[in-house]
């Protein structure tokens, strides 16, 4: 049980650094979800599954969904569409 | 106008001197006076010319770090104050903490008697099985009211930014959003078709089971409005019209918080004048006990769902 916790840390660091250090913003939203996906495991072996199952359902869904929407409003993740036309 | 009046006879009454007086019309010492309208602006090409042959010294002027020496100044000691500031700040605020009970101490007030009363005596006087939704939504219920009003101000304020009155603007915006979104993928439809209400039924399951386990209003109602997300990703805002709009969420809202500020009131003016409330408790671990908590928790889910859907429709639309 430690070292799964221990393990789930660890990635919980790498994804919080990665999401802040990335280039692309898809990416680091991305990698902000599973940050959320790892906290809510990390809340349940905290034996407080309240706080799990909000963490999932705001943190990895709603909040992942309203950047997703918002990054498509300011056309960041429609970039490789038009490469694609511009090369046709 | 219901009734058709003459030009003469309107021309008369009260309510067409007021018009005319705010329109402008008429000046009560000019008298009649003749409204035109404004010439467009339009300037020449010398005038062009000048200025932005004006608009071009300026920058010079300003952003050239030769012949600004204030710009100059500026950049060579922005960082040094920058890092000033900040260490500043965590000074200050290393101050205050210092300032904090000692950790662990037992005179600190986390410490008190207040955690082992919630321990023993919770389940008597709130008739909750799980003690966290008794500790929210019955000892510390006016902080709950307060983050559901947060809430709803939330959503005004989303409102207020993103939402589009004017017809022209909803309807390309209606335009924009055919573009942008997969419409009729089978695949998306299939997914939704099955998962959306076992997502509805574990949000509602949740909120109504609030009191005897995990979950609750927050939580509960946080899943409703994932679930609607999706059923509106994949089938589109004509569907989900037909049964929320922007007066269902209105009255949604209105009334979950109109409900839960009378029933809280209610407790809180007979506990705090020592009257028996008529609520009863009943026995723990039914659905039907702890008195008024599971109306709470019913109102707080619904005013989670709607700001969480309405959220996700304003970021997308700008309008139900």
């Amino acid at each position: 049980m430690t070292i799964f916790t221990c393990i789930l840390l660890g990635f919980l660091i790498v994804c919080a650094i990665a999401a802040s250090l990335s280039k692309s913003l898809l990416n680091s939203i991305l990698i902000f979800m599973s940050y959320s996906l790892i906290m809510s495991v990390i809340w349940i072996l905290l034996e407080s599954p309240d706080l799990a199952v909000t963490e999932a359902a705001v943190g990895a869904g709603v909040t992942t969904v309203l950047f997703l929407v918002t990054l498509k409003k300011i056309h960041a993740i429609m970039k490789k569409e038009d490469e694609e036309e511009k090369h046709e | 106008m219901s009734k058709k009046v003459s030009k003469e006879q309107y021309e008369k009454t009260l309510s067409f001197r007021f018009r005319q007086w705010l329109d402008g019309t008429k000046d009560p010492y000019l008298n009649e006076v003749e409204m035109q309208k404004q010439d467009v602006h339009c300037e020449g090409e010398e005038e062009t010319a000048h200025r932005q042959e004006v608009r071009e010294r300026r920058r010079e002027k300003i952003y050239d770090l030769e012949k600004n020496a204030e710009l100059r100044i500026f950049k060579r000691f922005y960082k040094v104050f920058a890092v000033a500031f900040c260490c500043f700040l965590v000074a200050l605020l290393l101050e205050g903490v210092s300032y904090l009970p000692t950790f662990g101490h037992a005179q600190n007030p986390a410490n008190n008697e207040v955690a082992q009363r919630y321990i023993e005596q919770g389940l008597q006087e709130t008739g909750a099985v799980n003690i966290v939704t008794g500790m929210i939504l019955d000892y510390r219920a006016f902080d709950t009211l307060g983050e559901s009003h947060v809430l709803f101000i939330a959503t005004c304020t989303v409102l207020i930014l993103l939402r589009f009155d004017k017809k022209e603007q909803k309807e390309q915006m209606e335009a924009d959003d055919r573009t942008h979104e997969p419409k009729n993928d089978v695949i998306l439809q299939t997914a939704a078709r099955i998962l959306v209400p076992p997502i509805l039924l574990f949000g509602i399951y949740m909120i109504l089971a609030g009191h005897l386990g995990p979950g609750g209003g927050f939580s509960g109602g946080a899943v409703i409005g994932a679930g609607l997300i999706l059923y509106l990703n994949a089938f589109g805002f004509a569907k989900t019209e037909q049964f929320f709009t922007a007066k269902t969420y209105r009255v949604m809202s209105f009334g979950a918080l109109a409900c839960y500020t009378v029933c809280k009131s209610y407790s809180f003016y007979t506990g705090a004048n020592h009257i028996e409330s008529v609520i009863p408790l009943g026995t723990p671990g039914a659905i039907l006990s702890s008195g008024l908590i599971l109306i709470l928790n019913i109102c707080v889910g619904i005013v989670v769902a709607g700001t969480m859907y309405t959220f996700y429709c304003m970021f997308r639309k700008g309008g139900y």
